[in-house]
């Protein structure tokens, strides 16, 4: 009966019975957990290219990208400097304009609250840019986040610019 | 329960039932020994599981003309209610079903609130009713996408972003539900397969709850365990049968006049227009039922709090029993926790109120002040209560204020003199 107390052969078998078990079932759990992340066919929607010679200053279009809309909005010089006289000091989450738009006159964001993802109105709310109906978060005109829910400032993507008539996003 | 043995009359009965005793269960479903005292409130988990077995046949036909795609959804909806043999009744039934599944749920939790029906020894019939509230919502907003109109699709945008805000793994875990990067025909078609899945969730725990039920018995309205089953109890069947059938029929008659007058009322205009990821409604709500939660989740301006907030709503009816520390079970013989019973009855109303309204003003105000005296009824109020309450006499039997015409304090009094 004392040798039972200590660690023998047998609970050595257990324990790697166990753990190899675990392996196993992890590895068989992981494909029927993983079928429902993005699938090849919606990831190779990655890029699109968008004409964006008919933007007048002043002017947003909202495209469609990996199912978000994408705003891209060409902004007037008052934009531009309102955008650029806001003390970093302010902003819930800082980044200056700079960071923002490579080139101040076109500002390309996920049209995304990033609060809980509606689509926020244009030329709207308390700091003249964009403002979320859903939950009443107000972005100001660099897109960033300057009252209400929303934890950081609307998401800047990957773009560039392919030709001065063509942005590719993605 | 059941302590006597039942053999079945017939011969083949008692060789059946001796290899597999359904006999034996039945018998105890209809002989089941049932307080005396049962008020009207006590029949809502008949209606329930009618909601629920008529929620499933519905919904089991409307999936043979459904086609759950995001290109096809929304007209395959229309072509139920216009071109389906009766597509229209069975599609109102199960959208108006829902709301009516949700009203007895909310009665039903609400009797329990009152009369401590959750209080030992039913601590797990309780938690197995939360977890299946728990999941009669997730389904019902699963089912509510499944149109793919504008309401719809914002509403699963907005309660899949809701897990945006775990720390981390908060975008993944999001990509992971929609199957891409926005909710789209993946996330309508996986929605469709739980849709239809969590219903059967639902029942197999229905079943555990009516099992944890039928081990201490029902709680009843003086909330006085059973002393005498010979005097105290009746069967089920026929007179707990024929009471829930009736007060059945009435709550059809209510069901009814939202099938087939108002069939509408409690869904929003919005979703009869098709999704559209580019623009989003200028005022998006949740169904009426899901509406106090969202207005806890509004009222809190920090995004990953406001969730906490609206899934700890949840969790604290979850701990319910350890936190109401009272020994006396109804809510009669407990003259402070009566009041504060109807002040938490109002708190929920007025958050509901304020979640289908703009999140501004005073609305945002009175949305606070709610969701804090929610919290405050069930972390502060209920823990000194049970330290602190003067209860008043507890009838001897659930006979005793039956005879006595009231459970009246003045008549318990009386019978103890003599």
């Amino acid at each position: 009966m004392e040798e039972d107390k200590k660690t023998n052969r047998r609970d050595f078998i257990f324990t790697a019975s166990y753990a190899l078990g675990a392996v196993g079932v992890g590895a068989a759990v992981w494909p029927l957990i993983d079928q429902m992340n993005p699938d090849a066919s919606v990831k190779a929607l990655a890029s699109t290219e968008v004409d964006i010679s008919g933007v007048e200053k002043g002017q947003s279009i909202t495209v469609l990208w990996r199912g978000k809309p994408v705003f891209i909005r060409r902004r007037t010089e008052e934009e531009i400097a309102k955008a650029k006289d806001v003390k970093l000091e302010d902003l819930p989450h800082p980044e200056t304009d700079q960071e923002r738009a490579k080139n101040p006159e076109w500002l390309v964001m996920l049209g995304v609250c990033t609060h809980l993802g509606c689509v926020p109105l244009g030329d709207k709310g308390e700091y003249g840019g964009w403002f979320c109906p859903c939950h009443g978060s107000h972005y100001d005109t660099s897109g960033r986040i300057r009252k209400g829910p929303a934890p950081t400032n609307m998401e800047v993507p990957k773009y560039e610019f392919v030709n001065a008539n063509t942005i590719k996003i993605g | 329960m059941s302590d006597h043995e039942y053999t079945p009359k017939s011969k083949f009965g008692k060789w059946f039932n001796d290899r597999l005793p359904l006999l034996t269960l039945s018998n105890h479903l209809t002989e089941y020994p049932t307080p005396k005292n049962l008020n009207y409130w006590w029949t809502f988990g008949g209606i329930l599981t009618f909601c629920l077995i008529a929620q499933i046949i519905t919904g089991l036909i409307l999936a043979m003309h459904y086609v759950a795609s995001a290109d096809l959804a929304f007209g395959s909806v229309e072509h139920i209610m216009r071109d389906v043999n009766y597509g229209w009744l069975i599609r109102y039934v199960h959208a108006n079903g829902a709301s009516m599944f949700f009203l007895a749920v909310y009665i039903h939790i609400f009797r329990s609130l009152y009369y401590g029906s959750y209080k030992s020894p039913r601590e797990i019939i309780w938690i197995i009713g939360m977890i299946i509230y728990f999941l009669m919502m997730a389904t019902a907003f699963m089912g509510y996408v499944l149109p793919w109109g504008q309401m719809s699709f914002w509403g699963a945008t907005v309660i899949t972003n809701l897990f945006s805000a775990i720390p981390l793994v908060g975008e993944s875990v999001t990509n992971w539900l929609w199957g891409g990067y926005a909710v789209d025909n993946p996330t309508l078609i996986r929605f469709y397969s739980l849709h239809y899945l969590f219903p059967f969730l639902i029942f197999g725990l229905v079943i555990l709850h009516i099992w944890a039920l039928h081990v201490p018995g029902n709680n009843n309205p003086i909330g006085i365990d059973v002393k005498k089953p010979s005097k105290d109890t009746v069967p089920f069947h026929p007179y707990i049968v024929i009471k829930d059938l009736f007060a059945l029929l009435i709550f059809l008659i209510v069901f009814a006049f939202f099938v087939f007058y108002s069939p509408n009322i409690l869904g929003h205009a919005d979703n009869y227009i098709e999704a559209n990821p580019l623009v989003t409604p200028a005022h998006i709500v949740p169904e009426w039922y899901l509406l106090p939660f969202y207005a806890i989740l509004r009222s809190i301006p920090d995004k990953l709090f406001g969730v906490i907030a609206m899934f700890a709503a949840i969790f604290v009816l979850v701990i319910l029993p350890w936190l109401d520390t009272s020994k006396v079970r109804s809510a009669i013989f407990r003259p402070l926790y009566k009041q504060f019973y109807w002040f938490l009855v109002a708190d929920v109303l007025i958050l509901g109120y304020v979640g289908a309204m703009p999140a501004e003003g005073l609305y945002l105000l009175v949305a606070r002040v709610a969701t804090a005296y929610y919290f405050l009824h069930f972390l502060v109020i209920l823990p000194i209560l049970g330290a602190k309450e003067k209860t008043l006499d507890i009838p001897l039997s659930l006979t005793e204020p039956v005879l006595g015409g009231s459970p009246n304090e003045a008549i318990i009094k009386k019978k103890k003199e003599i």
